[in-house]
């Protein structure tokens, strides 16, 4: 069993747990449908990924965010034009999250020539200097140190951003995390760490790879603060955005939040995920859905109907319906391609 | 009874020293553990401690003095009651001081020496800087400092990371002074995180800055390794173009001396493989300065591979402002016609070490000296050859997979009708490097197999 992400209840620590959500009093009518409307483009977007894997139309690895929705939405929302991230290979939300096109990143995904990095990425690897998107990497935990060096020259160049570095709990177990923990905090670096805690590392659940299960009382030993949050609820998420935010902008360092959150799908596409219950998935879809949770607080609060909520579904569902189609018609790179951005600076 | 206490070695590498000052006078007591001497080494200045009681009966090397060789005299101490003339003149180097093993041909100096005829600055057929301009003669180690230094100086977001490069002013002095000149915001000293600091100097290059990482040697680069090919290399491809990242990878690669397996590898052939990466291996202060420069300015991940036993060798370096070398840019080391010897960085030395025993001999032996591996300079391999017909290939690293089987299948592929002997690799031996000094020099590639091999090729 799965502890429930709900009770977001850490161990005895003095690190702080997570605090109830605030915000929603005066969290706007148009926030809200804003946080739906992210989500649900990236709920359904993952959704016609999933689709396409299965139709033969996507290859190789492909990790669906379904479920974590609320994680990218609400710290995007705590972010400001300029702020950098840069997370894992379960990257299609944080993109779409950030602003970056439906169309390029499912074209990515085909491995076509209109994707982001023209084919040559694939689903783990996407980038964009425009969105301040820093990828996309497949090997496990490498991001962190490489947020920690964004945030590193943001600092020297003086420009008050914050860089978010997304990683798993099972990224949390790898060395190089405390390397940067220790160097981050040294130099006062602007760096959030946001540990995803979806509570499988692949296969293996937190409890069955660690005995410290509480990530974010771990950069205690380093001086980082954290705290852990509820990351099923994207208005807690947003809220200590902000305050992780305010914490490195006012250059008192790096910060840890430890979200906590759940992933419908497999690992990835071929992970028939036996290591847990289907009635432990079902349970958090049902009483726990991120999406469903917002489209509650609209409904009960009056700020959109059922009505208004389907013409958004429809909205979303043909922006997804059309990055499909781009990305089955966008023609594979060109047989140049395979001899050009090896170098920078140079022809092929 | 009187003993002599001889110039110690303070380093794997060092030959010579500094005696820079005695803390005791002739005459005084001195117990074991005292500081006798400050001794300035090619890294550091070191203090120097008696292993024996006794008086300090004379000092032979006056403080002050340059290039004492290590196991020099510099003292003699005496016993209570006893005076330095009952010392034999000549006496047989005995309680020496505990760093330093008898003179024998199996010392670190010895090894580092018998890699280094030090050869003039050949004359060079495509010369890198104007006839006629003004030289100066500068050790590698001043080379590499003053490029980053004027690199620097140059452009705000070059900066220098890695361990001890501030405070303790580089653990091989390459960074001396730059942490004075520039401050902790461009020197950054960074704890001992190899994989850490890798990433972040990755990080901070895709950042927009332009990261110097030094790794106090490159064994210690592995630890970093996933970021240097994973990170560093393939992002820029991974981006469909997007996202460069201009940064240095440097320190001394290859074996030192006497340091063991773990601390004496050459990575040339590693690194060399990998799209994405430029890998630069310099044999003179000049290329080292010119190909330094390049590679900080260069917008693609660079791994400089420098040398412990090169960094106190003197070269003639250009005298200009803004002197810099091209990479991919081969140098011809030695011009002759009857076979081609391929090598880079301190293969070098053993390449024109054989080229002078050869040359004696009758053989003219055309050195050439590859300078970056990656991308590599094959036409004037290619070229040369054409003309030899023979070709011999000299490096540190092992020989499966190694620089000069690469070059062996272009030359077959290219000149396969040029050839008149098989391409003959001179490499180290297939065994992780061991400690004992014989064993060591065993393992290593010397000038005397690289004349072998050239024998064997030219039918001698």
């Amino acid at each position: 069993m799965a502890r429930k992400a709900t009770a977001a209840k850490p161990a005895a620590s003095s690190t702080k747990a997570a605090a109830p959500a605030k915000g929603k009093s005066n969290t706007s009518k148009e926030e809200l449908l804003q946080y739906y409307r992210d989500m649900l483009l990236i709920r359904r977007f993952e959704e016609k990924a999933g689709q396409l894997y299965g139709m033969g139309q996507i290859g190789g690895f492909c990790h669906l965010y379904i479920g974590q929705e609320a994680v990218v939405v609400g710290l995007e929302a705590a972010a400001e034009e300029g702020d950098k991230r840069i997370t894992s290979y379960r990257d299609h939300g944080h993109m779409l999250a950030c602003g970056m096109e439906a169309r390029g990143v499912m074209a990515e995904l085909t491995g076509r020539e209109g994707g982001y990095s023209r084919g040559k990425g694939g689903s783990m690897h996407m980038f964009s200097r425009e969105k301040h998107f820093y990828g996309g990497h497949g090997i496990v935990a490498a991001q962190v140190p490489l947020g920690a060096g964004l945030a590193f020259a943001d600092k020297y160049l003086g420009n008050g951003r914050v860089t978010f570095t997304y990683f798993g709990d099972g990224a949390a177990n790898q060395g190089q995390v405390y390397e940067t923990y220790n160097m981050a905090e040294l130099w006062d670096l602007p760096v959030i760490f946001v540990i995803e805690n979806n509570q499988y590392a692949m296969g293996m659940s937190v409890k069955r790879s660690t005995k410290s299960t509480t990530f974010f009382g771990r950069g205690e030993a380093f001086g980082i603060p954290g705290e852990q949050v509820d990351g099923m609820d994207v208005l807690a998420v947003k809220a200590a955005g902000e305050k992780a935010v305010a914490h490195c902008r006012a250059g008192k360092g790096p910060y840890i939040l430890e979200v906590m959150t759940y992933r419908y799908r497999g690992h990835s596409m071929s992970d028939p995920a036996k290591y847990r219950t289907r009635e432990e998935v079902q349970k958090m879809r049902d009483e726990r859905d991120p999406i469903e949770h917002v489209r509650t607080m609209l409904l009960d609060g009056k700020h959109a109907s059922e009505d208004d909520l389907k013409a958004i579904d429809k909205e979303i569902k043909d922006i997804v319906n059309d990055s499909a189609k781009f990305a089955a018609e966008s023609p594979e790179p060109a047989l140049e391609e395979l001899w050009t951005d090896i170098y920078a600076g140079e022809k092929a | 009874m009187a003993t002599e206490i001889l110039m110690p070695a303070l380093s794997p590498t060092m030959e010579e020293g500094t005696l820079a000052k005695w803390l005791k006078k002739e005459g005084d007591a001195v117990k074991s553990g005292d500081i006798l001497a400050e001794i300035e080494t090619d890294k550091a200045t070191m203090e120097f401690e008696a292993v024996d009681e006794g008086i300090l009966g004379k000092i032979l090397i006056a403080e002050g003095t340059e290039g004492v060789k290590v196991n020099t005299p510099i003292a003699v101490m005496v016993e209570e009651g006893e005076s330095v003339s009952d010392t034999p003149a000549a006496a047989a180097p005995a309680a020496a001081p505990a760093a330093v093993s008898t003179e024998s041909e199996s010392t670190p100096a010895t090894v580092a020496a018998q890699a280094a005829p030090a050869p003039a600055m050949p004359r060079d057929v495509s010369p890198d800087w104007p006839e006629g301009t003004k030289m100066k003669t500068m050790t590698v180690r001043e080379a590499l400092r003053e490029a980053m230094d004027e690199e620097m100086a140059r452009d705000e977001t070059v900066f220098l990371m890695g361990e001890e490069v501030g405070e303790y002013q580089g653990a091989y002095k390459i960074s001396q002074g730059l942490l004075e000149k520039y401050g902790p915001k461009r020197v950054v000293d960074t704890p001992i995180s190899e994989i850490g600091f890798a990433g972040i100097g990755t990080g901070a290059a895709l950042g927009g800055l332009r990261p110097i990482v030094e790794f106090m040697t490159f064994n210690f680069a592995m630890q970093g390794m996933d970021h240097i090919i994973n990170s560093a290399a393939k992002t820029l491809y991974m981006s469909g173009g997007q996202m460069g990242c201009p940064i240095v990878f440097r320190g001394p690669n290859g074996a030192a001396a006497r340091v063991g397996a773990q601390h004496s590898q050459d990575y040339a052939a590693w690194y060399a493989q990998v799209p994405g990466l430029k890998v630069v291996m310099p044999y003179t202060a000049a290329d080292a300065k010119g190909l330094m420069k390049t590679a900080i300015r260069d917008p693609n991940p660079v791994i400089f591979l420098e040398n412990e036993i090169m960094y106190g060798r003197s070269f003639e370096v250009p005298d200009l402002e803004d002197f810099t070398i091209p990479f991919g840019k081969a140098r011809i080391a030695r011009q002759g016609s009857d076979v081609t010897i391929v090598s880079f960085g301190i293969g070098m030395t053993h390449a024109l070490a054989a080229a002078e025993t050869l040359a004696a001999e009758g053989i003219e032996a055309e050195v050439i000296d590859l300078r970056t591996l990656r991308p590599m300079d094959t036409a004037t391999v290619i070229e040369s050859v054409k003309k030899t017909n023979r070709c011999v290939t000299v490096e540190e690293g092992w020989p499966v997979a190694s620089i000069g089987n690469h070059i062996s299948a272009v030359l077959m592929e290219n000149a396969f009708d040029y050839l008149d002997a098989p391409v003959i690799n001179c490499t180290g031996k297939d065994v992780p490097m061991p400690y004992a000094a014989n064993l060591e020099k065993l393992a290593l590639i010397t000038a005397p197999e690289v004349v072998a091999a050239v024998k064997k090729v030219t039918y001698k």
